[in-house]
């Protein structure tokens, strides 16, 4: 049971690299999802079971494996996508990033001044790795569908460093972060729904260009 | 309890909103809570004093209290605004633009009045979701990409700010043993907080909610969101929201001064403050479209007050001086551009020229407003300007303070090529588009009593607003022990 935490962690940071060289949208989903179930699943773990620490683990395991994931999928197959083509870097290049970034997260988080406790702990560059997935999922993608899955994977990083952090956020507090960021999936579904009614059937962010100096 | 009221009934009118059956009804609620939020918000802030008990998560400081003021009257001016503007589009569905109206103000207030990070993040995200449906009221393909990219880099930029406020945990968990983030219990215990996590915190919290203010090089969703948004919306984005991401901003100073770190943070502010106003003279030049133009307006007012509270002194005061009148000129200036769009049904130059003799009241409210945010006395934005400038002058920085007057001067020259046309020019079509607004005692009203304020303010500066703002400013300044 130790190594539970690394394990989980390390999948985590395996999944960034699966979420980035796939073009298949579903399971570009489904590996989101993984990825939160999993994260949800740290809290209990890391800092035992307190109410605090099992509420928030289910609350995030609900929103971030089973609803969001939900939303998205029905989206998918709603607008009737299935691959991400065409995007603005390569796979092989992406990849290469990624490999670069992760590399760089446990070359940087060693540097950090950090507590005695969190030394060799796998949370800080799991974290870092996890941000600069979701940063070049953002950048890298054209479809407005992975970048939403971009923005969650950011999310999934800083979830991943709140870990440090077990009482920082009040309960209410934690709840009503996760409450918004259901809405804002939420909204931005509706959004993506009218994006694919104006422009013929594309969810392509290549075609919000119609604004500009 | 007050508090929480003031919070709670928008909300509560928001619900009720979505259940009321009646279109033609459904709009009156937003003035009725909008009027009685002003109302609840002036008694909360005449009993102020030291109203928190500390660790509390709601309370209600000068700063704060400031920000709420600010965006209550804004608020409770254009709703009488909006009531004017359903009237026009009677027949549009409103259910929703309503409810995210009333929830928008809810948001607003709860990010004010918020005496924890958390919560605070919490309020500002949560109005980037509210409002992303006001930006599509008009639903096009332009408002569509608009609300896109203002929900996404706005949720992502909100979502970087997260991560500064778990650095700055981390900084007080390192530092001081305990990951407390409520914000008195910062303020008391920063001092020994982990220097490097505390900086890279206030660098995150500042990208991240400096995005959201608009400060440029971040504020690229700006133009296109207060572009495409109806005009009461803009103006509650430019005079409102700007406010209360200006707060959050000043919360983390608040932190960092109260570290002992105040002047690298005041360098990382005055940064983005000088490269606003950059950004502001290169694109309002030949900026053919009004609301655009009012956007990088907003862009150089932002970079205004970022300046005014980096040099700190006299020109803190000038920043939250400046923050009430940039709020109620925005809100004037949206407003009149609103009604002159919709007259016209269009915002580009060329097809609204001469519009001060078919809308008299809007253009000349137009006119005058930019004539306001320019810096003309009598306005008040006159006074709360040269008070930023007296006090870049006084803390010797004669270098910043000559490129803040080129830079303002070239804004001046750039909106004048806009705005006079528009107002003044030759008239391009003397009846207006067939079917166009003509403007109403509210539409025409609402924008005209907001510059009203403004003007009175120029010649008479109320004993309890300066209060307000010198206390609001002290704040800033004082490292509470």
């Amino acid at each position: 049971m130790q190594n539970l935490p690394d394990f989980i962690l390390i999948a985590v940071i395996l999944l960034n690299f699966f979420l980035l060289g796939t073009s298949r949208l579903g399971a570009c989903v489904q590996a989101v999802a993984l990825q939160g179930a999993l994260l949800s699943l740290l809290p209990p773990i890391l800092s035992g079971p307190s109410v605090h620490a099992l509420s928030l683990a289910g609350g995030a395991f609900c929103l971030k494996g089973i609803v969001i994931p939900a939303l998205l999928l029905r989206a998918i197959r709603k607008l009737d996508i299935n691959r991400e083509i065409e995007p603005r870097l390569g796979y092989i290049p992406t990849l290469l990033l990624v490999a670069l970034t992760t590399a760089g997260a446990f070359v940087f988080g060693d540097r950090l001044p950090l507590l005695a406790a969190h030394l060799n702990s796998l949370v800080i560059p799991a974290s870092l790795s996890t941000l600069a997935a979701g940063f070049l999922t953002l950048i890298t993608r054209r479809k407005a569908i992975t970048q939403v899955l971009g923005y969650l994977i950011f999310e999934n990083g800083i979830f991943v460093f709140g870990m440090l952090l077990a009482e920082a956020m009040p309960l209410m507090v934690e709840a009503g972060v996760l409450l918004d960021m259901l809405v804002a999936i939420f909204v931005m579904g509706i959004v993506m729904n009218h994006i694919n009614r104006e422009f013929s059937s594309s969810i392509d962010t290549d075609h919000l260009n119609l604004l500009r100096e | 309890m007050l508090l929480e009221t003031i919070i709670l009934l928008p909300a509560a009118a928001a619900v009720l909103a979505g259940l009321v059956p009646w279109p033609r009804l459904r709009p009156l609620l937003v003035p009725a809570a909008a009027l009685t939020h002003l109302g609840l918000v002036c008694r909360a802030l005449a009993a102020a004093g030291p109203l928190a008990p500390a660790e509390s998560m709601l309370g209600i400081d000068s700063l704060g209290g400031l920000t709420l003021l600010v965006v209550s009257l804004l608020y409770a001016v254009i709703s009488l605004y909006a009531l004017g503007y359903f009237r026009c589009h009677p027949d549009w569905d409103n259910r929703i633009f309503t409810a995210c109206l009333l929830l928008f103000l809810s948001a607003m207030s709860l990010a004010t009045l918020a005496r924890h990070l958390g919560l605070l993040w919490v309020a500002v995200e949560t109005t980037t979701l509210v409002s992303a449906p006001l930006i599509y009221y008009n639903r096009n393909k332009f408002s569509i990409e608009a609300t896109w990219k203002y929900l996404l880099l706005c949720s992502v930029g909100i979502a970087l700010a997260m991560l500064g406020i778990l650095f700055i945990a981390y900084a007080g968990l390192l530092g001081h043993g305990e990951a407390n983030i409520q914000l008195d219990h910062l303020l008391a215990s920063a001092r020994f907080f982990s220097v490097p996590w505390l900086r890279a915190g206030f660098v995150f919290l500042l990208v991240g909610f400096g995005t959201k203010m608009g400060l440029a090089p971040l504020h690229t969703w700006k133009p296109d969101a207060y572009g495409e948004a109806p005009g009461l919306v803009g103006g509650l984005l430019a005079g409102g929201l700007t406010s209360v991401a200006f707060l959050a901003i000043l919360r983390a100073m608040q932190i960092m001064t109260a570290a002992g770190e105040q002047a690298i943070a005041r360098q990382c502010l005055l940064a983005l403050g000088v490269t606003s106003l950059l950004f502001a003279a290169l694109f309002v030049i030949r900026q053919r479209d009004i609301k655009r133009m009012l956007a990088y307006s907003s862009v150089e007012h932002m970079g205004i007050l970022a300046i005014g509270v980096a040099v700190g002194g006299l020109a803190t005061y000038g920043a939250m001086f400046h923050m009430f009148n940039n709020a109620l000129t925005k809100g004037a200036l949206f407003l009149s551009a609103g009604n002159i769009h919709r007259h016209y049904g269009s915002k580009r130059q060329c097809e609204i020229l001469g519009s001060l003799s078919v809308l008299p009241v809007s253009a000349g409210v137009f006119l005058a407003g930019f004539l306001a945010i320019a810096g003309s006395p009598p306005f008040a934005v006159f006074l709360s300007e040269f008070s930023i400038l007296r006090g870049i002058f006084a803390a010797g920085h004669p270098l910043l303070s000559g490129g803040f007057i080129l830079l303002l001067a070239v804004i001046f020259i750039g909106m004048a090529g806009t705005v006079l046309p528009v107002t003044l020019g030759p008239t391009y079509n003397e009846t207006g588009t067939p079917g166009g607004h003509r403007e109403t005692l509210l539409t025409a009203g609402a924008p005209l009593l907001l510059l009203l304020v403004v003007l009175a303010m120029g010649f008479y500066l109320p004993t309890p607003l300066h209060t307000l703002f010198s206390q609001a400013a002290s704040l800033l300044e004082v490292t509470p022990s």
